[in-house]
């Protein structure tokens, strides 16, 4: 921890990053407006003071302000419940291919190098196309394709700890292997896990926005930081502020995700397998 | 006569976030042309250290003062010295032969880059004479060999294309850093051979640093045992086998394995651990390891003395 | 090697049959069909559609009539843009999204690799600093979100560049699209490269070789680069991936005619022929690739060639 104070990028990005999230959570209280009120006195309106609306409306006269933050809050809620499915699925996977081995390690690495090697973006494009858009499956499908470099992850640390000593008493005590690798091999491979889980919730929103952004995400009127920069590309000659206010919030929060994880990953030295 | 090598307080240290690990202390000593000298040491005495500061290969982190010359010429201060002679007429071989060669290149190409570099003749000249040098360590097939790869070959193969890769250049003065500790038993032999038989042809200094008395013993003419970044003892070959002064040479010498010892009898080894170095600097660095320190070792630091046939650093040296 | 090579060109074909029969089949087990979102048509109509494109028949000899077609090299005809078959819409769109990829993958090669070099050589200084910066800032920043700004900025401030649109030939309205799409392998070929390079210049061989009095240009160039590349080409493939799944997005934003655009429009349209088709130019293009990137592991280490 000591190390990670001494990262200065990194706890400035922390920093930045919580006054993020805070700001995500409390915009309703903060702001009069509301994301999906029309306000046609003031639409397409320049970020001022006018009629409260700090960053501004859209075409529509939705404030941009709430709208940004309401959109912050559901990249972050897909990216941390999609980051969550990721882990738990990757876990048990690494967990278990890495603790049995032998043949069933082989065939599901296997398994994990083939799907990897498949660009993602087809794979979600067939799922949201086969059962329609919803939030649900958004983040489902997104954190069902995450989990491969978690799993690849924790097998091989499970890998280097399979032949200590306190797995082999473990073994030698009778204790079944369903209970060795929840009791015993999961909660030593914890570092690198959570240094990768930081990791991959930017990777996570990132995707996130990106299949909003193409329409295939977050559907009208909910919003995400993908469908705004989305809308703001179609004004951005007469209206910046719609494209440079969420964008660069989504580059923002990116960044401070990044550079936190980073930060992370050298404090606790961990090198990827 | 200039000697071929005069290394004057040569110290080498390590910056480890913020503090410094000295590895070598106010080393000095001088090599004659054509002379064989065997450097010993445990790892971590310092014995490789000092001749990567002289050859400029030190970790980015080391910090390098005192003077080294060869041929007269300031070396150690003077980048552009060095590396007129780095290579050509100063080279150096290594413990690891396969890690040490390029894995992506042909033992052509890694032979012929060195007279490319230095000598400015062709690259079809150059692999020529690398073929006639491969010839000289007695490489089988060499033709063949200058088109294969360094993984392509056998340990002892790899480690006789090293010396000829160091050799091309006719050196005056040639390094040899353990190099048949990476090998099996009888290569090491052979390697040891080569290295004598190249010596007297190229009638060139050679430098063999080892942390194994007996490797050294068969070839080399003078021999410094190193301990903790110093010399501690410095004798012609057969003196320093036959009497040993100090007490560490003593425990060095009774590791050997002798032909007449009991096949069954465990050869002893040397209790206790090397001190970090540079930890005390009013004390004998052996004093905990030796059985014979007394009050004085542990509070004085022994100099090197003039002894009839060497020099020794020690308060109550073994008896003559 | 060679026999190796060849086991995988064999094993290609299988691969993309395969690619080919999941996508056929997930494409048709999807509810809707591509005549559901036009104006509503009489059902005589829409049956009569339904038989011009063979859509009634049992799902196998569906199936069965594809393969025929595409081992003659037809895609067949596209559901959505009637007047065109599939080989047509690709065949205009293609040369564009092509010219963008190759551009930006060469320039995310030529760029990044140098540059983790320099910062790998200068580690720790602030050029390293920099660099590693500015690649954070490449790998965290998406492709939408830069390439609009870029715009904002040199086209609709500036007026240096266009904004969009597309001219044939014309690389002032290809700059700022190749280079939102080659910042994010840049900047992750750069990070690569300088951890590798790191690596190496530890390594045994490199001490060696400035044993041996070479300067330190050759020691770098001839020694240490090429090991110092493995896992850039390990990335190679990813990067591609990346770069196309990019070309979706900047192809809509600056309005180029590439191919991007048909496969989210043709997987919501349920343009069955035009997905299938996009999803083999993609497959076939990465499955080569990769084939190139076994070549190239075997220049890069001798030791690979078996």
């Amino acid at each position: 921890m000591r190390r990670m104070r001494a990262n200065s990028a990194a706890v400035m990005a922390l920093y930045l990053m919580a006054a993020i999230f805070v700001l995500a959570l409390l915009a309703p209280w903060f702001n009069p407006n509301s994301a999906d009120t029309l306000d046609w006195a003031h639409a397409a309106a320049r970020p001022g003071m006018q009629g409260a609306h700090w960053f501004g409306t859209d075409r529509l006269g939705r404030d941009l302000f709430v709208r940004t933050l309401a959109g912050t809050r559901m990249s972050i809620v897909i990216g941390l419940a999609a980051s969550f499915i990721s882990l738990a699925v990757g876990v048990s996977y690494g967990a278990v291919a890495g603790y049995v081995g032998g043949r069933a390690d082989q065939v599901m690495m296997r398994m994990v190098e083939i799907l990897s090697g498949l660009p993602l973006v087809f794979f979600v494009i067939f799922l949201t196309v086969m059962f329609g858009r919803s939030e649900y499956l958004l983040f489902f499908s997104i954190g069902a394709v995450g989990w491969l470099t978690m799993a690849r992850i924790v097998r091989g640390q499970t890998l280097s700890i399979r032949k200590r000593e306190f797995i082999e008493a473990a073994v030698a005590s009778g204790a079944g292997t369903p209970r060795i690798i929840a009791k015993h091999v999961i909660p030593n491979v914890v570092g690198p896990v959570v240094v990768y889980a930081t990791l991959m919730v930017p990777q996570i929103i990132l995707f996130e926005s990106f299949l909003s952004f193409l329409g295939l995400g977050i559907q009208e009127p909910g919003a995400s930081l993908g469908t705004l920069v989305a809308e703001g590309v179609g004004e951005m000659e007469t209206a910046p502020w719609i494209l440079v206010i969420p964008g660069g919030v989504l580059a923002v929060l990116l960044l401070c995700l990044n550079l936190f994880g980073d930060g992370l990953r050298d404090a606790l030295d961990v090198k990827e397998a | 006569m200039i000697p071929i090598l005069q290394i004057e307080a040569l110290s080498v240290g390590f910056l480890n976030s913020g503090a410094m690990n000295q590895a070598v202390d106010q080393v000095s000593l001088r090599l004659a042309p054509s002379e064989c000298v065997g450097i010993v040491g445990e790892s971590g005495s310092g014995k490789t250290q000092m001749f990567m500061a002289a050859m400029g290969l030190l970790a980015k982190n080391a910090v390098a003062r005192g003077s080294v010359r060869f041929e007269g010429q300031e070396i150690l201060a003077q980048k552009s010295a060095l590396r007129r002679v780095r290579g050509s007429k100063l080279a150096m071989i290594f413990q690891d032969p396969l890690t040490s060669l390029t894995p992506h290149l042909k033992i052509g190409v890694q032979l012929a880059e060195v007279l490319v570099h230095h000598n400015g003749v062709s690259w079809h000249e150059a692999r020529y004479i690398a073929l006639r040098m491969l010839d000289q360590v007695q490489i089988p097939e060499p033709k063949r060999r200058l088109h294969e790869y360094p993984h392509e070959l056998s340990g002892g193969m790899r480690q006789r294309v090293m010396i000829a890769m160091s050799l091309l250049c006719r050196p005056s003065l040639l390094i040899a850093d353990e190099p048949t500790t990476a090998l099996d038993v009888t290569v090491q032999a052979q390697i040891i051979e080569l290295l004598r038989a190249v010596r007297e042809e190229f009638a060139m200094g050679l430098v063999l640093i080892s942390h194994d008395l007996a490797v050294v013993g068969g070839l080399a003419q003078r021999i410094l045992v190193m301990y903790a970044g110093r010399i501690v003892e410095s004798a012609p070959a057969e003196e320093l086998f036959r009497h040993p002064r100090h007490p560490y040479t003593a425990a060095l010498l009774k590791c050997i394995p002798s032909v007449f010892s009991a096949p069954r009898t465990r050869l002893p080894s040397l209790a206790g651990q090397p001190p970090r170095i540079g930890e005390k600097l009013d004390a004998c660095a052996f004093a905990p390891r030796c059985p014979r320190a007394a009050e004085r070792c542990r509070r004085e630091r022994p100099q090197l003395q003039v002894a009839a046939a060497g020099e020794f650093a020690c308060h109550y040296p073994e008896e003559l | 090697m060679i026999r190796y090579f060849f086991l995988r060109l064999a094993a290609a074909v299988p691969t993309l049959l395969m690619i080919v029969t999941a996508t056929f089949f997930l494409m048709h087990a999807a509810p809707g069909g591509p005549f559901d979102q036009e104006q509503v048509l009489a059902p005589e109509i829409q049956a009569n559609l339904q038989r011009s494109y063979g859509l009634d028949l049992p799902i196998w000899s569906q199936y069965g009539r594809y393969l025929a077609s595409l081992r003659h090299g037809d895609f067949g005809p596209s559901f959505k843009y009637k007047d065109f078959t599939v080989t047509e819409l690709i065949a205009q769109g293609f040369p564009v999204t092509f010219t963008l990829g190759v551009i930006a993958i060469l320039l995310a090669l030529g760029i990044g690799i140098p540059l983790g070099t320099l910062a790998a050589l200068h580690h720790n200084t602030s050029l390293d600093h920099a660099t590693m910066s500015l690649a954070v800032l490449g790998i965290a920043v998406p492709t939408f979100v830069v390439l609009p700004f870029l715009g904002l900025l040199f086209g609709v401030y500036l007026h240096w560049l266009p904004v969009a649109g597309w001219e044939a030939r014309s690389i002032r309205h290809l700059a700022l699209p190749v280079i939102a799409l080659a910042l994010p392998p840049l900047a992750y070929i750069a990070r690569l490269t300088r951890g590798s390079m790191l690596e190496i210049m530890g390594a045994h061989f490199i001490r060696t070789a400035f044993a041996k009095g070479l300067p330190a240009s050759t020691v770098i160039l001839r020694h240490a680069l090429r090991p110092a590349l493995m896992p850039v080409a390990s990335y190679l493939v990813p990067a591609v991936a990346s770069i196309m799944t990019g070309s979706l997005v900047v192809e809509s934003i600056a309005g180029l005619p590439g191919i991007g655009r048909y496969l989210v429009q043709g997987a919501l349209n349920r343009d069955y022929t035009l997905v299938l088709g996009m999803v083999i130019i993609y497959s076939t293009l990465l499955i080569s690739l990769g084939l190139l990137v076994d070549l190239l592991y075997a220049w890069l280490d001798p030791r690979v060639r078996r």
